[in-house]
Formats: C-alpha cells, sequence, structure tokens
C-alpha cells in the first residue's frame, strides 16, 4: 500500500512524478491512495517510499494533456481516476479515442469542468489601484475559484499585464507578479483593499449598455452564476436594473414622438444640398 | 449648455451603442506583453467579462465618441432629429477609460463607434486618432473594433485596418429600398464599397513582398456587420439571402442581427414593437446552419409560403420534419455530411462520432456522453440497439417538439 502525499502548490508535477514511478513499478491502482494537501492526516499514512524512477513510461499525449489539467479539479477522486485510466492505458490501445467509455467521458467532463473555471477566472478576476506609486503600477485581487485553478490561470495573467505589479489572492492559493516574477504562496482570508474610483465609472457603463427591452434575466445566469457576484463591482446593480426594466420600456412606449430640434431641418438641408445624389 | 463630467458623457455615449448587437473579441492575431514594455493580450479565443439582465456578453468597452449626428436614420436614437441628450468624448477620455478598464481586468478591448459629424473623413480621421494612441503611445496590445464610416476616404479606412482588430460597417436593412425609406442619407453603394475596399487591403496584406517580407496585417479579425429585424417588412429568406451574399463577396466574418428595439424618443415612423428576440434567435440559428451544416438559404426557407422561418422551432428540426425520406440515418455508416443535418447533433458531437466509430460500433447509450441531444436526434436516428421505428413518420412527430398550446386564462 502506498499513501502519495501531493502538494497544494506544484500539485501537477508532483502527481505526474508519483504516477510514473508507480506505473513503473507495476503498482495497481487499488494499491495507492492520494493526499492531496495533508488533508488525510495521519490516519492512513503509510511512509511506504515511492517506487524509484525506473523506465521511461510512454503514454499517449492526450492522456498527458488531459491530466495536466484535471489534477487541478476539486473532486478529491481525480488522481485515482486518472491512476485508473493509466492503468488501463497500458493494455487498451485507442482507448483515448474512445468517446463513449465512461471513465474516460468522466474525466473529459471533469476536464471541461476545469477549464470552463478557468475561463471564468480570466473574466471574472476584477483588480483594484493599490495607488503605491513607483516605476510599476500595482493591483491586487481577490478571488474565489470553484477548482484549484490559479496555478494553471496565472500565465495568462502575466502575459496579459506584464507591465504592472499584480496579485490575486484566493483562499488556496495567492498569486503574486513583481517585476516580471511570479510565484505562489498559501491562500489567505480576503484582504482589505482600497476603494477604487473606476469601479464607479465601470458601474456606469453595465446600467447604460444594457437594453431594457430585451430582458434575459436566465442568459445572464447561465454565464455569470450568481455564486460570482459577490466579487463582481457591477452585480450590485443587477438588481435595480431587473426591477426597473418594465417601466423604462413602459415610458419609451407612452412617450410620444417630439418636435425636433431647430438645429435638425438646416442639418439635413445643407447635408442634401452639398450632395444631392444621396436624395434623390 | 452645463459641461457635463467623465461619468454623464460614458452614461450617455454607452447607452448610445447598446443597439450595436457585437462584441466579440476573438479571432485575431496572437499578441502578449510578455516583453513588459506593453499592456495586453489577445489569445484567439475572446473572453466575456461580464453580462448585463439582457443576457448580452460585456467583452468589449462599447462607446460612441460622439452622438452627434447629421444623419436622419428613423430606427436609430442618435438621428439629427431626436432629442436625445449628446456628449462628445476628448481622445484623451476614451484612451484613459479603455487603459483603466483594462487594467483591472473589465474588458478586452475596445469597440469604438461614432455618430457622423461635420464630414465622414472628418469623423473617421478622429477615431483612427484614438486608436493610434492606443496602439503607439500606450502600447496597448488589446483588441480594438473600428465602425468604419460610409463614404470615408479609403487611406483612412487603411489606417484604421493597421491599428484595429476587427472593422465593420453595418448594412442596417437588408433591402435597398429598406434602406432608402429609413436611412435616407445612407447610400448602399457607398457601404457596399467601403466593404469591397476592407476586402481589398486585407487581400493585399497577405501578400508576400519578393523578398518575401510580410507587410503589416491588417483588420486580422476581419470584418463585420449588422442588419436590423423587424423594422422594415423584409422576409427571413430575404435577410439569408443577403448575408449569404455578403459571407461570399466581402468575406465577412459574421454578420449579426438585432432584433428592432423600442428608443427612448422615437420617430413617428417606426412603431415601438416587443423586440422579434425569437426570430433573432432563429436567424442566428440559421446563420450557423448556412456557414458549418452544409445547407442553403432556399433548403432553410423552404417551409413556409411566406419565407420566415418557423418560431416554434429551431431550423434544423423543422428542415428535418419537412424531409422525412431522408431519415432514419445510421449514425455508424452515414457521410459526414448527413450527419451534421440530424436535429440535436452539433459540429463537435459529429467529429466524436466519427473519430469512435472508427474503432467500434456506436451503441445508442454512447451518444449521449458524446453530447448529442437524443430527444430530439432519436426520432432521425438508428444505431446499435436503436431504431426509430415509425416514430420517424408518425403523424403527431412535429407535436412533440413543438411547444404546448399555451392555456388561456380569464382576464
Amino acid at each position: 500500500m502506498y499513501t502519495i502525499p501531493l502538494p497544494q502548490i506544484g500539485t501537477d508535477v508532483a502527481w505526474r512524478d508519483a504516477a510514473k514511478r508507480l506505473i513503473g513499478a507495476g503498482v495497481s491502482p487499488n494499491d495507492v491512495l492520494w493526499d492531496h494537501g495533508g488533508n488525510m492526516g495521519e490516519l492512513f499514512a503509510t511512509g511506504t517510499p515511492l517506487p524509484p524512477p525506473t523506465r521511461r513510461i510512454k503514454a499517449p499525449q492526450s492522456f498527458v494533456q488531459m491530466a495536466e489539467t484535471v489534477v487541478w479539479h476539486k473532486d478529491p477522486q481525480r488522481f485515482a481516476r486518472l491512476y485508473g485510466l493509466l492503468w488501463r492505458l497500458r493494455h487498451e490501445n485507442g482507448l483515448m479515442q474512445d468517446r463513449a467509455d465512461p471513465d474516460l467521458a468522466r474525466l473529459r467532463q471533469m476536464e471541461k469542468a476545469v477549464r470552463r473555471c478557468q475561463h471564468k477566472m480570466k473574466a471574472f478576476v476584477r483588480f483594484r489601484d493599490l495607488r503605491q506609486g513607483g516605476e510599476r503600477r500595482s493591483f491586487a485581487a481577490w478571488f474565489e475559484p470553484t477548482h484549484h485553478t490559479v496555478e494553471p490561470t496565472a500565465p495568462f495573467f502575466a502575459r496579459r499585464f506584464a507591465d504592472m505589479d499584480w496579485m490575486i489572492a484566493t483562499p488556496d492559493v495567492t498569486v503574486q507578479f513583481v517585476d516580471g516574477n511570479l510565484s505562489f504562496h498559501p491562500g489567505q482570508p480576503k484582504p482589505d483593499l482600497p476603494e477604487d474610483s473606476a469601479e464607479a465609472l465601470w458601474g456606469t457603463y453595465f446600467c447604460n449598455i444594457f437594453n431594457p427591452a430585451r430582458l434575459k434575466v436566465q442568459a445572464m445566469t447561465s454565464e455569470m452564476p450568481k455564486k460570482y457576484w459577490k466579487n463582481l463591482p457591477e452585480a450590485q446593480h443587477i438588481q435595480s436594473l431587473i426591477a426597473g426594466a418594465e417601466e423604462k420600456v413602459q415610458q419609451m412606449r407612452e412617450a410620444g414622438p417630439t418636435i425636433p430640434p431647430d438645429r435638425a431641418q438646416r442639418i439635413l438641408d445643407r447635408l442634401h444640398q452639398k450632395d444631392p445624389d444621396v436624395d434623390e | 449648455m452645463a459641461q457635463l463630467d467623465l461619468s454623464e458623457k460614458l452614461a450617455i455615449l454607452s447607452d448610445a451603442a447598446r443597439y450595436d448587437a457585437s462584441c466579440a473579441s476573438s479571432g485575431t492575431a496572437r499578441r502578449d506583453s510578455r516583453d513588459g514594455k506593453g499592456l495586453g493580450s489577445t489569445e484567439g479565443s475572446g473572453i466575456c467579462h461580464s453580462y448585463a439582465p439582457d443576457g448580452r456578453c460585456i467583452s468589449l468597452l462599447k462607446i460612441l465618441m460622439t452622438n452627434f449626428c447629421i444623419y436622419d436614420c428613423a430606427y436609430c436614437i442618435n438621428r439629427v432629429s431626436s432629442n436625445v441628450r449628446r456628449a462628445r468624448f476628448s481622445v484623451d477620455e476614451v484612451v484613459q477609460l479603455t487603459i483603466e478598464f483594462y487594467r483591472r481586468n473589465y474588458i478586452e478591448g475596445l469597440f469604438l463607434s461614432s455618430g457622423i459629424i461635420r464630414s465622414p473623413d472628418a469623423t473617421m480621421s478622429d477615431m483612427v486618432r484614438i486608436a493610434k494612441r492606443l496602439r503607439e503611445d500606450e502600447a496597448f496590445r488589446g483588441y480594438i473594433h473600428l465602425k468604419t464610416i460610409p463614404d470615408a476616404a479609403p487611406e483612412l479606412v487603411e489606417q484604421a485596418g493597421l491599428y484595429a482588430d476587427r472593422l465593420s460597417i453595418n448594412v442596417e436593412l437588408p433591402t435597398e429600398r429598406g434602406i432608402q425609406a429609413y436611412a435616407p442619407e445612407k447610400n448602399p453603394a457607398t457601404i457596399r464599397k467601403a466593404m469591397g475596399d476592407v476586402k481589398a487591403h486585407k487581400a493585399v496584406a497577405n501578400d508576400r513582398s519578393f523578398r518575401g517580407k510580410r507587410p503589416k496585417r491588417f483588420a486580422p479579425a476581419g470584418q463585420s456587420t449588422q442588419m436590423i429585424v423587424g423594422a422594415d417588412g423584409s422576409s427571413d429568406a430575404t435577410i439569408l439571402g443577403q448575408s449569404t451574399q455578403l459571407y461570399g463577396d466581402y468575406g465577412l466574418r459574421r454578420v449579426y442581427y438585432s432584433a428592432f428595439s423600442p428608443i427612448p424618443d422615437a420617430s413617428a415612423n417606426l412603431p415601438l414593437i416587443k423586440p422579434p428576440l425569437i426570430r433573432e434567435h432563429r436567424l442566428y440559428q440559421a446563420d450557423w446552419l448556412l456557414r458549418f451544416y452544409g445547407f442553403d438559404v432556399g433548403e432553410i426557407t423552404a417551409g413556409r409560403s411566406d419565407g420566415n422561418l418557423d418560431l416554434d422551432m429551431d431550423p434544423k428540426l423543422a428542415w428535418a420534419l419537412q424531409n422525412r425520406a431522408v431519415f432514419p440515418i445510421n449514425v455508424n455508416r452515414a457521410s459526414k455530411e448527413l450527419l451534421l443535418r440530424v436535429p440535436g447533433f452539433g459540429t463537435r458531437t459529429v467529429g466524436r462520432i466519427l473519430q469512435t466509430r472508427r474503432h467500434r460500433t456506436l451503441r445508442y447509450e454512447d451518444l449521449t456522453r458524446m453530447g448529442a441531444s437524443l430527444k430530439k436526434a432519436r426520432a432521425f436516428i438508428t444505431a446499435q440497439g436503436w431504431t426509430p421505428g415509425a416514430l420517424t413518420d408518425s403523424a403527431d412527430l412535429r407535436a412533440r417538439f413543438a411547444p404546448p398550446p399555451e392555456q388561456l386564462s380569464l382576464f
């Protein structure tokens, strides 16, 4: 029996290394327990050292790519599920192409969930200006992802916001980008970030780009689920926009046509004179 | 008039921009700022940073440079004869708003449009100046979408394409008659010419010089346009016919359909109806069938004598119900073209079916795991362990899919 401890930071590399050694030594999935972030405690610790790396292990590229994403899922069974599939792949050629295999379908679903979570993180992180002066501007955000997506998503922010310093704090991992260097630290409770006046302008934009004649609340919540709202500054306006929509449209209907401003005819006359072809 | 502050201007000029449906930020060249000397990145797929309660994605800061306009288009809130409040951003204000919103991760970039002030050239050159400032002074590498102004000089359009990822010009109404009636200052011929110019510039930018050097990329995310649905009497067949022509003639990336929606201070010439949102949705579905599923306009719109799409069900299902002789098809043997015609199968499902059936025979249960919607598909397919029997030809098949009749209530 092996109990494999996996760290919170660098989970992907640690899992891959352990899986390679275990598969190389022919250890069956039934003889492995995976312990992420020390959650299992002492109870199941076996102390059996990992088998040494033996030979080069081959696995399909598509499996390796899938595993790199699935390890960040929050399901405690993810490591066991991945190892179980890797075990089957030793003898089942073409398994990765079978889109209907239940084990693989489950892992693909988990992969999709992590990708969606990464995508939502790219979309919904909101930075606040820390106004610290200095050559590079600095920003910080608090975010609560569904899966362990900070580490695999951080490089995206580094590619995008490379000319400023920033930090994204979450309950399990905090990522910092200072002077072009990315580093990961343990998670933390929600920090007190300074008020940022840009949020009011962003709220103004959010309220005015909304068209009250096209209310489709479900289309909004399916893409921007309520669990994200508490960290989105614009979300505080949603309730009142929905409540006032019907009335606004009613007002538009009831207001009759108005008399055009004086300048309108002058401008149109001049325009039509200049280019007689337009109004033929 | 009192001086407006930035927040008031933003309110007026985003309100004025919300009738443009496009907010796409995808499909452009890949860029990033890893070198630490600029701001922003674009990585193929766009990102929707927020959603308004109208269900629309907010990806870009979509604003008008100004809503003053010398044209009098009946459907437009900014027409010269409207009494809407007017405002105008300075170049600096647009640049600062874009950069500060971008740094806080609110947006993917800027979508800048404008009312027509003084002259088309003057308007276009102001817009180009904003894009140039963003790219050259601020080293901004995010997404920029610029509206091209009809009748603007070709040199200005050329410059715009060097700074912007996407250019667009709206045809607004699907027929020339519609444009003459509701947008008398616009000229369909010049709109087409502007689209043709963009296409030509793009083609030139793809040619290498004799030394193999590639010229600077021109509007890498291509061009798009928008048609208003439900303002004039055009049928869906007319609208889709127009789209097909636009996709073909000008290589457009997207045609957007925008349900005509009530606007404040409406013109007396246009009725303030409830926006036809379902019709708009069906047009998008049909547009997808045209571009990715191998359908042509005639097939999709043949079902009804008035040339409109069936509002009760999606156009692919409606087509299948009208052409039951084609079905059921065998998922283990049918060609890709036929699989794409099965209601409930998307392009991805079809890809998965083709991949898996090389290795083994597909059973009915397998299809669920491949993302098919079997509620729709089951009547039209056979698989191992499944035949629809008489279901395909049953008289009440349509009734199973159409929404149930609405119950009447006392009033």
